[in-house]
């Protein structure tokens, strides 16, 4: 028996070995967008599609991959990946090479910055105001797959306040914004801002409309149905919301800047993710990190340096919520 | 029908959802010469959010919005190169 020792322990450290690198592996695989279903040895493949944005042939490879290599099913997650579940994971050297041709790639998992979201903005929808596309393509370009040292963040961007796409919910969220001026010596008076304004932040006074600066919430309405263009986009730029999340213990965002330029969301993103990255403890997302530092402490480390236009008050947030059970 | 065009070019649209109120007055000023009017009579809310705003961004010209007696708008809109 005292043979066996020695045989026994070079077996273990064998399995040990093997089981680490099967672990390193399946780490890999799952940052590199291939995630593990409840099937032994099968795979969601999540691909990357930075705005929901796809090109044919992208569909027609996704559709192909799904046939050959899963069983004929394509979902779409609830972040505009396209998802093709059941692969082999034997199968994945042919399904990067089908990708690749088609100048594809995998999304990610794991803790760093994911695929980027957005809706159509200004490009074809009415109600956009910003390039939501273009903006959500350059981020991806820039900044997808950076490792955050704790969990998933993710990243929205919605073209005007109506936020399909749930800027509050996201680590980072950024809305399009527009503050309308008005030309009075251009106005007519004929009231059509007034009836156009959901937030009744116009009145008539006399002959013109005027703006209640605390009910506005710079949607932009008034500026697209002014007949005769008196009421004008003064600026236009992003509200950015820090700290969403959603999950088992969901978290509303709070407004942190607003009016910002493309190059400044590109920058708080980068900062945000450095302040994330040391002051985040374990796998808490950013949102919990702001609640326990106090939000106070990461407007004086991120917003404020960056020189942008903090939003620093619970008053000025008030224009962009309702209440709810996620506020005090 | 009320919402047929008259001679002088009347589409009544009260009562009428958004958006056939819009489609409608769409297909009715595409049916004018460029630079002829249309009015329009349309219920308050909804309607006057969305309709002015869409003849706006399919380029035609509105010159006039007058109250009614029973609080709907009449638009005078002038039909533009669509």
């Amino acid at each position: 028996m005292s043979n066996d020792a020695p045989r026994m322990e070079a077996l273990k450290a064998d399995l040990k070995h093997e089981a680490r690198k099967l672990k390193l592996d399946f780490n890999q695989l799952k940052s590199g967008g291939f995630v593990k279903q409840t099937q032994k040895d099968l795979f969601t493949v999540r691909l990357r599609c930075p705005g929901g944005m796809l090109r044919p042939e992208q569909l027609q490879t996704a559709a192909r991959i799904a046939e050959k290599y899963g069983q004929g099913q394509i979902h779409l997650s609830v972040r505009q990946s396209v998802e093709i579940p059941y692969v082999d994971y034997k199968h994945f050297d042919d399904v990067g090479k089908e990708l690749a041709a088609v100048k594809w790639s995998v999304a990610s998992c794991g803790p760093r910055i994911r695929v980027p979201t957005a809706c159509a903005g200004c490009s074809y929808n009415p109600n956009g105001l910003t390039d939501t596309q273009a903006l959500c393509a350059e981020v991806d370009r820039r900044f997808f797959g950076t490792e955050t040292g704790h969990h998933k963040f993710k990243i929205s961007f919605s073209g005007c306040p109506i936020d399909c796409f749930r800027t509050r919910e996201m680590d980072l969220g950024f809305q399009g914004m527009l503050e309308p001026e008005l030309d009075e010596a251009l106005c007519n008076g004929c009231g059509l801002c007034v009836k156009g304004c959901e937030e009744n932040a116009l009145v008539m006074e006399g002959e013109l409309p005027r703006r209640d600066l605390v009910r506005c919430n710079f949607c932009g309405d008034c500026v697209k149905v002014c007949p005769v263009d008196a009421m004008l986009a003064k600026r236009s730029g992003w509200l950015a919301r820090v700290g969403g999340k959603h999950g088992k213990h969901p978290l509303f965002a709070y407004e942190v800047a607003q009016f910002l330029s493309e190059e400044q969301v590109c920058s708080l993103v980068e900062k945000t993710v450095d302040w994330y990255r040391e002051n985040g403890e374990g796998r808490e997302r950013i949102g919990a990190s702001i609640v326990r530092h106090g939000l106070g402490k990461y407007m004086e480390a991120v917003v404020r340096p960056l020189g942008m236009e903090a939003v620093e008050t619970s008053a000025a947030r008030r224009r962009y919520w309702s209440g709810g059970n996620f506020y005090e | 029908m009320s919402s047929e065009i008259s001679e002088t070019n009347l589409l009544d649209l009260r009562g009428v959802l958004c958006p056939m109120n819009w489609v409608r007055t769409k297909l009715a000023l595409e049916e004018l010469p460029e630079g002829d009017t249309l009015d329009v009579i349309l219920d308050d809310g909804e309607p006057m959010r969305n309709v002015p705003r869409s003849a706006k961004g399919e380029g035609h010209r509105i010159l006039q919005v007058q109250e009614q007696k029973d609080g709907a708008y009449r638009l005078t809109i002038r039909s533009g190169s669509t």
